[in-house]
């Protein structure tokens, strides 16, 4: 009787842990690469080999506490070792380890095999994006949240993809392998996209390799892992993959835009121009640090309104934009943003939330500055 | 290999040289008044003022974890920002580990340390009022840097370079003072308590006739004096980065960020051994009591200990799977940290063969340290499961780990504390805790903590990173039933803080031998023990066979 119900338990148990615990969204994605296949495999191989034991010893445990319990008069032995199987309960967990690096070891092999690559992406992260740079293509762009203030705050009702949703994604062909190379711009941070099994630390002063090769078309979020400052929990990741002719055929309108937006470099561009972009990339770049009215966080991150130092010195508001400002979180945009940028969100700046400068700074003037 | 005997048993021939009459000659050059807690040398006082700080610090992280899980409890941002979220994952941690953990392990050391090994004293009493003294004051520093223009530490408590240099807060280098009084504590700390294990056991106490908690804190210790330093050679570094221009994190300068990681966990891993060595020590010397039965495979028990602790120098890095090893060192890592759990999985098998086969009653002491061994065993399961490389790029640094740790040290060295702190107060205070409130609390604390930290498992594996403010909606769930779990978990502590100053104040009064199935030394001292005790060592030459 009592035997059929400890059963019956167990059974709905393990039905119970098949259903929900093992079920998506409540353990690890299969995910869409060979890669992260194995690793699911191994992550499952891991986890029954842990049950197992667990309800060997588990259950040695409370059959004791049941059977030797002084209250059902339970008398104590006295013995206090025993060699054999003290050899055996060390010799046989050992061997089950062994059994399951063999097969780790393979899926990690493959894991660090990043040659021949088809496409090489250059990874960087920023506090608090990411900047995506498609080497040898002339194609580099930030992607940055995209979920809006109003979500998070809860004036608003949040999306599906709360939190998990970005300007620009990472586009990436299929069936293809492709490169990942990280590095940092400021802190460490780290790029995860659980569906394909890649997490790797994106460090200053170092350039880390992963790769992929994604079967199926589709649209995969992650998040930066790596406690990165203030906003951590706000920089996603996510993969665009797309049939190797949609991402051509997307490649090529990226070099165009970036060529248009080149070309505006030489002409002359009037204030309201330039405070109307200038305007939208303080909002997705700059604000994270120097707040949306310019007041900054001090003293970590100063004040821009008002800052009368930096108002009556151009030169040093172009040099620390262009060139960041050593030893403090200010990062240098030379590389990151174009002239026109550059020059509308230093004229922004000088001109917003009661600033008035009336300085109008030229896309050309900044050129001069990062092709000297 | 083992013992012949078992390493218990002399009760009856120590009885007589206990406590008693010496004590009062002492009574007239001790420290009275207000100055009698600063100035006291006496290894009982120090041992309570350890463990009283250690409970208040336990209640201030306490707090800070449950403004997180608050913050937590639903997507959004709507109690705090997140810099002062950051703040407080941080100090949760530094404050848990470094001013509730370790000095519950040392004010335990402190008090039972001498009385098992029959000595009158540590060692090196003076030296014991400072190395406590030493941490008031560290941890004031540290609180106090909350209130700092910037913030505290914001870059969580194993303090990553360069967030933790170049981009920290100004008032890091306070952090850092507060560091090194710490590490000087417990370094001091440590050496009183080998020179108090190697000098003054009692005549005929063999090493191998020590309690498992004696040994696994003579273990702790030299692990502590192997890697405070490397602690303390780290954070200078950080101090001179931040103050004196040099770059030894500072990839701009030349300098190395993942150095950085490499000295802070050769220091770090070893420090998790660190706060469940003594536990181990505690759970081997209370099962035996309440199964009324010698601790099966004692010898092996040593052994495992030891060969954990020289494992602990060489599995540093399978906290950094994810920053890029060349593979040959990602290989050996993983290698070495799955053979760890070997020595781990004999302590969990020694101690369910004690069980089997005894006379097992189950007072609170007894409940908080079965469920030690169940719980404990879990988050070693998950040990295992991040000890596998490829695996673990998919655990790193998301919940999944915040549930590994969170059950090796909260049901794993929390408990341990808690079942030492029930285990003793009758030698402690002369009277019984109260067994109604104890169980109410332990169940409370079982539900609570399970509620709490399991659900972390299940949003680690979907996919929830670490140390964010806030969060994607399929991880809603699993954050409601961790807040509520927190807050079931952290106002039960309410009820330890009552059955404790209950106890001293009064109830059952204990005899000597507080529990029936007890071997040790202590229990031959009377209840409350008083203030000097062995002050002539209890003669154990006798029964060595
Ligand atoms: C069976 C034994 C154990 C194994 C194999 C093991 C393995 C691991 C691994 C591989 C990690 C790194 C996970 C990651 O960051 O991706 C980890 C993290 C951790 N473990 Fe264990 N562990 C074991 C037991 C313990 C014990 C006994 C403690 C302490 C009482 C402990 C405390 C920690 C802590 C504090 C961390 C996280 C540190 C952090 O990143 O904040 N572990 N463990
Ligand atoms: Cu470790």
């Amino acid at each position: 009787m009592r035997k059929t119900y400890v059963l019956a338990a167990l059974i709905a148990g393990v039905a119970w842990l098949e259903r929900n615990a093992l079920a998506d969204g409540w353990n690890m994605p299969v995910g869409v690469t060979e890669v992260s296949r194995h690793v699911h495999g191994l992550h499952m191989t891991i986890f029954w080999i842990c049950v197992v034991i667990g309800a060997v010893v588990f259950g040695v445990m409370f059959y004791s506490l049941f059977r030797y319990r002084r209250s059902k008069g339970a008398q104590a032995a006295n013995f206090h070792e025993h060699t054999t199987v003290e050899i055996f309960w060390t010799a046989v967990p050992l061997l089950i380890l062994v059994a399951m690096a063999i097969p780790a070891t393979a899926t990690l092999r493959d894991m660090y095999d990043a040659s021949e690559a088809d496409l090489d992406v250059m990874v960087t992260g920023h506090q608090w994006r990411w900047h995506y740079d498609y080497v040898g293509e002339d194609v580099n762009y930030f992607s940055n949240l995209a979920t809006p203030r109003e979500q998070i705050d809860g004036t608003q009702a949040k999306d599906a993809n709360y939190l998990l949703e970005v300007d620009q994604p990472l586009v990436l062909p299929v069936d293809r392998k492709v490169r990942l190379l990280m590095t940092s711009s400021d802190v460490i941070h780290s790029w995860w996209v659980p569906d394909l099994a890649v997490k790797k630390d994106a460090i200053p002063g170092f350039v880390n390799e992963a790769w992929t090769r994604i079967d199926e078309p589709g649209i995969y979020r992650g998040q930066c892992a790596e406690l990165c400052g203030k906003d951590h929990g706000f920089m996603p990741v996510v993969v665009h993959a797309m049939p190797q002719e949609e991402f051509d055929a997307w490649l090529a309108e990226r070099k165009e835009e970036a060529a248009a937006a080149a070309s505006g470099v030489d002409r002359n561009w009037t204030l309201p121009e330039l405070m109307e972009r200038g305007e939208q990339v303080y909002g997705t770049i700059c604000a994270s640090c120097h707040q949306a009215e310019g007041q900054g966080l001090p003293p970590t991150f100063p004040a821009l309104v008002g800052n009368q130092a930096l108002l009556d010195d151009l030169e040093r508001h172009i040099d620390t934009v262009v060139n960041g400002v050593a030893g403090t979180p200010m990062p240098a945009f030379s590389g990151t943003l174009n002239a026109v940028d550059i020059a509308a969100v230093i004229t922004y700046e000088r001109n917003a939330w009661g600033n008035e400068t009336g300085d109008i700074i030229q896309p050309s003037t900044i050129q001069a500055q990062l092709s000297p | 290999m083992a013992p012949k005997h078992p390493p218990k048993a002399r009760l009856e021939h120590s009885e007589n040289v206990a406590g008693g009459a010496a004590a009062d000659v002492h009574e007239a050059h001790h420290p009275s008044g207000p100055l009698r807690w600063l100035l006291t040398t006496n290894h009982k006082e120090i041992g309570t003022l350890y463990l009283v700080f250690s409970l208040t610090m336990f209640l201030i992280g306490g707090v800070m974890a449950l403004v997180v899980r608050l913050e937590l409890f639903q997507p959004g941002l709507q109690l705090v920002r997140p810099e002062f979220f950051n703040q407080m994952t941080t100090m949760h941690g530094l404050i848990m580990v470094f001013g509730a953990v370790m000095p519950g392990f040392v004010g335990l050391a402190n008090w039972m340390v001498p009385l098992q090994i029959g000595a009158p004293d540590m060692a090196l009493p003076r030296l014991n009022n400072f190395s406590f003294w030493l941490l008031p004051v560290a941890f004031l520093l540290l609180l106090s840097t909350l209130l700092m223009p910037g913030g505290g530490p914001n870059f969580g408590w194993t303090f990553y370079a360069p967030l933790s240099t170049t981009y920290s807060p100004p008032s890091t280098t306070f952090f850092i003072l507060s560091l090194h009084m710490a590490g000087i504590s417990s370094i001091l700390g440590a050496i009183n308590i080998i020179a108090t294990i190697l000098n003054l056991r009692a005549p005929g106490m063999r090493l191998m006739d020590m309690t498992l908690f004696v040994w696994t804190w003579l273990i702790t210790a030299f692990l502590l004096i192997a890697v405070m330093p490397v602690l303390a050679g780290v954070i200078t570094m950080m101090l001179l980065d931040i103050n004196f221009g040099t770059s030894f994190f500072n990839a701009a300068g030349g300098g190395d960020p993942v150095l950085f990681q490499h000295l802070f966990w050769f220091f770090g891993h070893p420090e998790v051994y660190i706060m469940i060595l003594p536990a181990f020590g505690i759970i081997s010397v209370i099962v035996p009591t309440f199964a009324r039965k010698p601790l099966f495979g004692y010898a092996s028990m040593v052994y495992a200990t030891a060969s954990i602790a020289i494992l602990s120098f060489l599995v540093w890095a399978h906290h950094m799977f994810s920053v890029g090893l060349p593979l040959i060192a990602e290989l050996f890592f993983m290698y070495t940290t799955m053979l760890i759990a070997v020595p781990t999985g004999v302590k969990v098998f020694n101690w369910i063969t004690t069980l089997f086969r005894g006379s097992i009653t189950f007072e609170t002491p007894m409940l908080f340290a079965l469920a030690f061994i169940v719980l404990f065993t879990i988050g070693g399961f998950s040990g295992l499961m991040l000890a596998i490389a490829p695996a673990d790029f998919q655990y790193h640094d998301t919940y999944f780990v915040v549930a590994h740790f969170h059950y090796v040290l909260v049901p794993g060295a929390v408990f341990s504390i808690m079942a030492a702190v029930y285990y003793w107060l009758p030698k402690w205070t002369g009277h019984y805790p109260d067994e109604r409130i104890g169980r109410w609390h332990f169940w409370l604390s079982v539900i609570g903590v399970n509620l709490l930290f399991f659900p972390m498992h299940f949003a680690g594996l979907a996919g929830m990173p670490r140390r964010i403010p806030d969060y994607a909606l399929q991880f809603a769930d699993f954050n409601m039933a961790s807040s509520i779990g927190g807050f079931l978990f952290g106002l039960s502590q309410l009820l330890f803080v009552w059955v404790v100053i209950k106890c001293i104040r009064g109830g059952v009064p204990a005899p000597a031998k507080a529990w029936d199935g007890a071997t040790d030394l202590e229990w031959s001292v009377p209840s409350p023990a008083p203030l000097h005790t062995f002050e002539t060592p209890p003669d154990l030459r006798r029964v060595a066979s």
